[in-house]
């Protein structure tokens, strides 16, 4: 049975900003849904803390919204005990970047089939505007009242060196073309990331709408070679004037499961009713 | 002459194949019918430093480590000088004459006997490597108990691969013919065959044991990150997941581990996970989820002294409160403490069980001394306890929309997992409606609130057809001592002592601490005539535990915090003290 845009709505009442850059990420979600034809049983969207974390509330499929920064392990930890579903993990740019920095590294290497979709508002929205690790230089926040001293993390160069195997930027003022992204990304047999650029209307002053506007072109549309890992950390290093969304780099390698032949028919899930025989395990202890 | 009680210790430097060695001399006394038990003591470093393993073996059943050694095996000369005032009257030596000089003056006493055996020499002319000098003094070891070699020879074979094993069989051999000729007839003690040689009675520690436990309860997902003393449950796990068809994953740190095994839970696997107190705070954040979620991992907390990095390869029972208290918000977990192999298998299963019953979060509280610690059971009985997985939906047919968080009457919802045809699984660690969608109502939040509480009092009806405590020795005692964990083995070797003096002692053993069993302690109690504890901490947190829920004091406190465990003579000493 075909999923409908009214099959995949629920009845919270949404509680972001009005314009916020979340709508574009949620609806190009639900679009990519309807149009890989997912059943909602089979989907479970994950997310953590922020505003990003309400994603949860929003669409009508299988929902575990998590803590801080720890998307990645639940969201690797549910597709391991059952590799049938379609795990998709919604993470804010602080979740993601700042508390969960470790794991995306490491989910990334692991390279388990499952996509990662980073609201990266460069500032901290729900606790009321400070900056975060993608804030740019000089960005000034409630916290940073001077400007941020360090420079801005780059995740798309650090996915790539990582050795991802999909990596991908959106920008949620472009929902068809982000919703595209994420139909791919689904469909990418391993580890999937897509960094989305999202306005925050209340908080960020720096990065609107109009920011991203001026300055995003798409690689796709330059010819970039996806599976030249090299030239896409070119890519990645742009930043100014110009700055690439799109497929980065999407190559497919050995997923986790990959490695291990002897669940591929076996979910971890499945009920068992008897104690599991242990005698030859015993007998080592003899 | 001394026959079917000794006790051996083996000593020298980290990376000379100590623990290897004394577990090679523990299994050979098994597999003659003797009951051991095996105790490792090192320090947190690869190489040089003091290491060794006891082993204790007898006829009867042995709890614990005994007090004094009989003999010792030195693979070096600080071996012999440290462990020189444990040595009984009439102990023997056994170490490389040609290495070490050793003179009855330097240990002060004149009735140890020495017997010098040319480790070093034997291992060269069979061109093996120098760790082999220990299975020499093996050898050594069986021809002064005028043992069975043969038995030696078993346990070789089975450890190494044939090469490697028909190697040291010769080393062992050579070590023997040795000290048959130097030394026969001239030590006082003896083993011999029992008649319970050749029973399959296993010998194993309880992290193996707990490992076990949680293979045979259907465990699916074990993901942990290395940290001693809970690493070997990872070490035993990992080479068994493709026979067991499950996924042992380290991962990144301990907080990936436990969000990971909660991840699992909420989709439907079996899932654990295991670390010691410094992992066990960074898995605080997602145990609390797990409260939240009502999902059910299974978290081993093996503890070791702290405060923070404390004595990393010691024991401790420092950890009980935090076990209990951890995570912030309110929120019903089990905390179960096992006191020996067979209880950390057992455990463990039920710990599967209450946490998918319930819906809650297990934690299976043990430490050190009982994790690495090898002990002799009959071989476990794997139906025993059975599988319970709860109220576990596997086929949705209800009309009205699923709710994951749905109230009921004792508050456990009924479960379906991902993947459940008509059924949306969602789940929130913010509160939530029974649908699973985040909630700020104060009505709900309460409600929510106490649907989880009400999850409690199912479990305390529950427990009450559980052994929640245990009672050990006479009704009719002069005091009762009362504890948890692995306090148990030296409790119950100690009991045995002070019965061969008359004086009359019972033992309560709080298995579950959490949710404390408040009516049978105080039952037990009524009739105890001077009660003490015997726990390895500083503050006596069981103490506490006591006041809070019997409004009662204890009347002695008996309590050991330098990292090692309770010695049995040296505690029935103590008791003596107190009485």
């Amino acid at each position: 049975m075909m999923v409908t845009l009214d099959d995949l709505k629920t009845p919270k009442t949404n509680t972001w900003c009005p314009g916020c850059g979340n709508f574009g990420i949620l609806m190009a979600f639900k679009k990519a849904l309807i149009e890989l034809g997912l059943e909602r049983e089979n989907a479970v969207l994950v997310s953590g803390i922020g505003c990003h974390g309400k994603m949860v509330n929003y669409v009508n499929i299988n929902g575990f919204h998590g803590i801080h920064g720890r998307v990645l392990p639940a969201a690797q930890g549910i597709k391991l005990a059952n590799p049938d579903l379609t795990v998709v993990g919604f993470a804010g740019d602080a979740d993601q970047y700042n508390e969960g920095w470790g794991h995306f590294v490491h989910a990334i290497r692991n390279n388990i089939d499952m996509t990662l979709i980073v609201h990266d508002n460069m500032v901290l929205g729900l606790t009321t505007g400070q900056a975060t690790s993608t804030s740019q230089q000089g960005f000034k926040s409630k916290s940073t009242p001077f400007g941020v001293i360090p420079p801005m993390l780059n995740p798309i160069a650090h996915a790539l060196v990582s050795n991802g195997s999909f990596v991908a930027r959106g920008f949620s003022g472009d929902m068809f073309h982000l919703k595209n992204l994420m139909v791919e990304a689904i469909k990418h047999r391993g580890f999937a990331y897509i960094d989305v650029f999202q306005p925050c209307v209340s908080f960020n002053y720096l990065n609107t709408y109009d920011w991203f506007s001026q300055r995003v072109y798409k690689l796709e549309e330059e010819g970039h070679d996806v599976t030249d890992r090299k030239k896409a950390l070119e890519k990645a290093l742009e930043w100014g004037d110009r700055i690439p969304i799109g497929i980065f780099y999407n190559k497919e390698r050995p997923t986790y499961h990959d490695n291990l032949p002897h669940v591929k028919d076996a979910p971890l899930t499945k009920v068992l009713t008897k104690n599991v025989d242990i005698t030859s395990a015993l007998k080592e202890m003899m | 002459m001394i026959v079917n009680k000794i006790s051996l210790l083996v000593g020298g430097e980290a990376g000379a194949g100590i623990t290897r060695s004394g577990f090679l001399f523990a299994k050979t006394c098994l597999r003659g019918g003797l009951y051991v038990f095996g105790a490792n003591d090192y320090q947190s470093l690869i190489r040089g430093g003091h290491n060794f393993y006891t082993v204790r073996a007898e006829a009867e059943m042995v709890y614990s480590q005994a007090d004094t050694i009989d003999l010792l095996i030195a693979l070096n000369k600080e071996t012999i000088l440290l462990h020189k005032d444990e040595l009984v009257s009439g102990a023997g030596i056994i170490y490389d004459g040609d290495q070490i000089k050793v003179t009855k003056e330097e240990l002060a006493r004149g009735d140890i006997s020495f017997y010098p055996v040319p480790l070093a020499k034997i291992v060269k002319e069979l061109e093996g490597p120098q760790i082999m000098e220990n299975t020499v003094a093996l050898g050594a070891a069986i021809a002064l108990l005028d043992y069975d070699l043969e038995l030696l020879d078993s346990v070789l074979r089975d450890t190494f691969g044939s090469e490697t094993a028909e190697l040291n069989i010769e080393a062992a051999k050579r070590g023997h013919s040795y000290t048959q000729e130097q030394h026969k007839g001239s030590f006082g003690y003896r083993l011999k065959k029992t008649a319970s040689a050749g029973k399959k009675r296993i010998f194993l520690t309880g992290n193996e044991a707990i490992g076990l436990g949680a293979l045979n309860a259907g465990c699916k997902l074990y993901a942990a990150y290395p940290m001693t003393p809970a690493t070997s449950i990872l070490h035993f796990l990992a080479p068994l997941d493709r026979e067991y068809k499950m996924v042992v994953i380290q991962t990144e740190s301990e907080i990936a581990a436990v969000n990971m095994v909660v991840g699992a839970s909420y989709a439907g696997a079996r899932a654990m996970t295991a670390t010691s107190g410094g992992g066990f705070c960074l898995m605080t954040e997602g145990l609390g989820m797990a409260g939240m979620t009502e999902t059910s991992p299974v978290i081993v907390l093996v503890q070791r002294p702290g405060p923070s990095t404390g004595l990393p390869t010691y024991s401790a029972q420092g950890d009980l409160r935090f076990a209990i208290h951890a995570s912030q918000g309110e929120f019903p977990r089990v905390v179960i403490a096992p006191g020996n192999v067979e209880e950390c298998f057992c455990m463990t299963i039920e710990a599967f069980n209450l946490a998918e019953k319930f819906q809650i979060p297990a934690l299976i509280v043990s430490d050190k001394y009982l994790a690495e610690s090898n002990g002799t059971s009959e071989p476990f009985d794997q139906n025993r306890i059975g599988i319970d997985r709860g109220n576990l939906i596997t086929e949705y047919t209800g009309t009205e929309e699923y709710r994951r968080h749905k109230f009921t009457e004792n508050g456990v919802s009924p479960r379906a997992l991902p993947g459940t045809k008509g059924a949306i699984v969602r789940t929130n660690a913010d509160e939530h409606n029974e649908l699973g969608y985040t909630t700020e109502d104060p009505t709900l939040a309460t409600r929510m609130a106490d649907k989880r509480f009400m999850k409690l009092d199912a479990l305390n009806k529950e427990l009450e057809n559980i052994e929640t405590v245990k009672f050990y020795g006479p009704e009719d005692a002069d005091a009762t001592i009362l504890a948890w964990g692995s306090t148990k083995g030296p409790i119950r070797d100690a009991m045995k002592f002070l019965g061969k003096e008359g004086i009359k002692v019972n033992y309560l053993q709080i298995v579950y601490l959490c949710p404390f069993p408040a009516a049978k302690v105080q039952k037990l109690l009524q009739s105890a005539k001077k009660t003490i504890i015997v726990e390895n901490n500083q503050t006596s947190q069981l103490s506490s535990l006591i006041r809070e829920h019997l409004l009662t004091t204890v009347d002695h406190q008996i309590l050991k915090y330098d990292g090692r465990p309770f010695n049995p003579e040296a505690l029935a000493q103590s008791i003596k003290g107190v009485l």
